[in-house]
């Protein structure tokens, strides 16, 4: 904020400025009444000012944030269905004793797993290459970097309907390359692998962009002369890109997997709109339903509210446990270094 | 003072920037509740606007009957808002009712879905059988019954129905070495679902492997079970579905179709399925009247008049939907007056020679757009006659707030499988494991 002159600084008296008209004893008074005014609500200003002004968006978290959570769990320990969210039974923790025998659940948990493994890994790797490639000087290089980015501006809706039809088993175009070569055709959606595969590939396609960009502007940051000096030692560029690029990545690295272990395990619309029959059971042997669907189609589809938070506090937890292994693998990765 | 008074006047910016930010954002929120507000308030040449929430392909605008009713009504104003599927249609619906926001001022209601909305929402709906103009003897009295409560509220008014019948393709036949007149293929399974296999099998020695008897899995189970009184619930409400011994036949007949490859590996109403009309993969279809639009939308031009319609082995209905005036709209009795109209006998009528949606007011069938009906893709077969005579057999049935849960539990985690290679025992398992859990509260 600027600074008040008014109060900041009084007035020289005989100065080069001009002064005040002078006053008398009462008018010298009010002013001193109007300055420590004016003093106080500068100080309240400087005092809440900050606190109104980071108070949007803690409200919005508390309406639509803390809120639900808390509202979320509450439903959890009863027995509500969508149809008449005020009518609740207590029936405490059932909902999540249930889980345990939930085969539905660590169905859903191992595939989201898989699935999450399956496009990580190779994402992540694969985004590691292309910013090095990227990083070389290039013709057009902001070319290549907006076109990287376009599968992440693409909506999820967008991108996964033009997979289904790539991976349909009667019409679709992988099928028809695969024919074409005198492969069999695969049934996609149906096999237990081909789907989690295809699925990761909607995945991989839409993100590996995206952390390009973050490890490409990571790369940018590294000293120039790290990698002459590199090169006077005679290392190759393969050399440099390993004792070199890698270690001052680290960080981003980690940041990178973090963000990734926590989208693989919110996966949701690309396996729904995968979905050959348009339903929530993620194929019809549920082979490929996440975490994510299976909260939906219990929520939205079978109107089970109860048990659908339960489930989405379970998966909270499940998601807290990786925050703290998270946390732990990077410690011990930093003290390493 | 200068540079004073230039921080404070960009001060003010700010901070008007920040409450302007602010604002937005709250209204933002706010929007969300409001828009029907805006779009069902009179709009500026004074008109009332009425909104109505509905799925798929109702054809009402379609069949000219929005305008017709404009013109009858000058101050009225319709506009419709159409969700694609009734699976993304209706937990919508049940979320804007049990929140009582967000609802049009018409929503329509599936058949599958309406057993549900009687028995758990029917206080948010107006009482129709009370509005002006309302007379129960139009309907077919089960058509009525579907969307009235134990205490003699209907929650909705019915527009149509679906009397199932078989559409097959005459040249598949004739190719096949099977009759093709209509009367005579009604003969072939007459009464039993069974000889409508036997059929198949007959049908796929002559024809070879380049074509399928029918279309799916899911459209055979479910017009099997059509037919029957009870299928997944009993009439004193109580979840029968696994010991029901119709439901466990109809599912062992349609694998055993599924295994003896009489039936395409397909989802209906999904693009795969869509492609396999437009190829002519497929002689038969379980056929509602709608069941022709989908067909005739489908198709290539050359396919037109190539299909005829016979009597299903028993008849069945597939498919209705109702009309429904929630109380919280803003225009209760002018939606009320509309559902009325848009549901008359007449109206119905008008729907069925445009749209083939057939009518579930009786008194329609008399009129001459049905009893002349006819359609692109059948030829000049009298579609209505055929179809209303499906419509006079068909069984009261039993229908469940749950019923679409299951349906789908059987079509796409059972019978399906069995054309994917599974066993019917694995599939039938598979299918009653997931319908108990999505059951299960």
């Amino acid at each position: 904020m600027t600074t008040r002159h008014d109060t900041a600084a009084s007035p020289v008296k005989g100065g080069a400025a001009p002064g005040r008209p002078p006053g008398g004893r009462a008018s010298a008074e009010a002013d001193r009444r109007k300055r420590a005014k004016l003093s106080r609500r500068w100080q309240r200003d400087m005092r809440w000012s900050p606190y109104a002004f980071v108070s949007p968006f803690f409200l919005l978290f508390l309406a639509f944030g803390l809120f639900p959570l808390i509202y979320t769990g509450w439903a959890s320990l009863h027995t509500v269905e969508l149809t008449a969210p005020t009518d609740m039974q207590w029936t405490g923790l059932d909902n999540y004793t249930r889980i345990f025998d939930d085969e539905f659940f660590w169905n859903a948990a191992k595939n989201t797993l898989w699935i999450g493994v399956i496009s990580t890994v190779p994402q992540l790797l694969m985004a590691m290459g292309l910013a090095h490639i990227l990083n070389y000087k290039l013709r057009a290089s902001t070319f290549y970097r907006v076109v990287m980015l376009a599968p992440y501006a693409t909506s999820i809706a967008a991108a996964s309907l033009v997979f289904v039809l790539l991976f349909g088993r009667d019409y679709g175009m992988i099928n028809w390359v695969l024919d074409m070569v005198g492969l069999d055709k695969i049934d996609w959606q149906n096999g237990s692998w081909s789907s989690k595969f295809a699925v990761s590939t909607i995945v991989i396609w839409r993100w590996t962009g995206y952390n390009a960009l973050i490890y490409l502007a990571a790369m940018q940051a590294i000293p120039q002369d790290l990698y002459e000096s590199a090169a006077l030692d005679g290392a190759s560029r393969w050399r440099q890109f390993i004792h070199v690029t890698l270690p001052s990545l680290r960080p981003t690295i980690l940041f990178t997997v973090v963000v990734s272990t926590i989208g693989a395990s919110q996966v949701f619309g690309e396996p729904l709109l995968f979905d050959a029959n348009k339903g929530a059971s993620g194929g019809s042997q549920h082979q490929f339903q996440t975490l994510g669907l299976y909260l939906y189609e219990q929520g939205w589809v079978n109107q089970h509210l109860g048990r659908a938070s339960a489930i989405a506090w379970a998966m909270f937890l499940i998601l807290i446990v990786i925050g703290i292994l998270n946390a732990v693998i990077s410690r011990r990765l930093r003290a390493s270094s | 003072m200068r540079a004073a008074r230039r921080g404070s006047a960009r001060r003010v910016v700010v901070m008007a920037a920040i409450a302007s930010l602010g604002a937005g954002l709250l209204a933002g929120c706010a929007d969300d509740g409001n828009d029907e507000d805006s779009s069902s308030s009179g709009d500026s040449s004074g008109k009332t606007t009425i909104t109505l929430g509905l799925f798929g392909t109702m054809g009402f605008k379609e069949a000219g009957l929005y305008d017709e009713y404009e013109k009858l009504n000058p101050d009225i104003n319709i506009e419709e808002n159409v969700t694609e599927r009734n699976e993304n249609y209706y937990p919508a619906l049940v979320n804007h009712l049990t929140t009582n926001s967000g609802l049009q001022d018409v929503q329509a209601i599936e058949v599958g879905n309406i057993a549900e909305v009687v028995a758990t929402q029917a206080d948010k709906f107006e009482d129709m059988s009370k509005a002006a103009g309302v007379q129960k003897t139009n309907w077919l009295d089960w058509k009525w019954q579907q969307a009235t409560t134990k205490d003699g509220a209907t929650i909705g008014l019915g527009t149509d129905i679906g009397p199932m019948a078989i559409c097959y393709r005459t040249d598949l036949f004739k190719k096949a070495g099977l009759p093709t007149d209509r009367d005579e293929v009604s003969k072939l399974w007459a009464g039993d679902w069974n000889k409508f296999i036997e059929t198949g099998e007959k049908y796929k020695d002559g024809a070879g492997k380049d074509t399928y008897f029918m279309d799916s899995p899911g459209g055979l189970i479910n017009a099997i079970l059509s037919s029957e009184d009870e299928k997944f619930y009993n009439a004193a409400g109580e979840v029968i579905y696994k010991t029901n011994p119709a439901v466990k036949d109809a599912f062992d007949l349609t694998a055993e179709a599924a295994e003896k490859g009489l039936v395409q590996s397909q989802t209906q109403f999904q693009p795969a399925w869509d492609q396999t009309i437009s190829n002519s993969l497929f002689a038969t279809v379980a056929c509602p009247p709608w069941m022709l639009g989908t067909i005739k939308a489908k198709s290539q031009p050359d396919s037109a008049g190539k299909w005829d319609v016979a009597q299903a082995p028993k008849a069945g209905n597939w498919g209705g939907t109702f009309l429904g005036v929630p109380k919280s709209g803003k225009h209760v009795k002018e939606a009320q007056k509309l559902v009325t109209w848009l549901t008359a006998p007449e109206q119905q009528a008008k729907l069925f020679s445009k749209m083939g949606s057939f009518p579930s007011a009786p008194a329609a069938y008399k009129l001459p757009q049905v009893t002349g009906g006819k359609n692109d893709m059948t030829g000049d077969a009298p579609i209505g006659e055929l179809f209303a005579k499906a419509a006079e057999q068909i069984p009261t049935q039993v229908i469940g707030p749950k019923d679409q849960i299951v349906q789908q539990g059987l079509t796409d985690n059972g019978v399906i499988l069995v054309t994917q290679g599974k066993s019917a025992k694995d599939a039938w398992d598979n299918a009653v494991k997931t319908i108990d859990n999505n059951l299960e509260k």
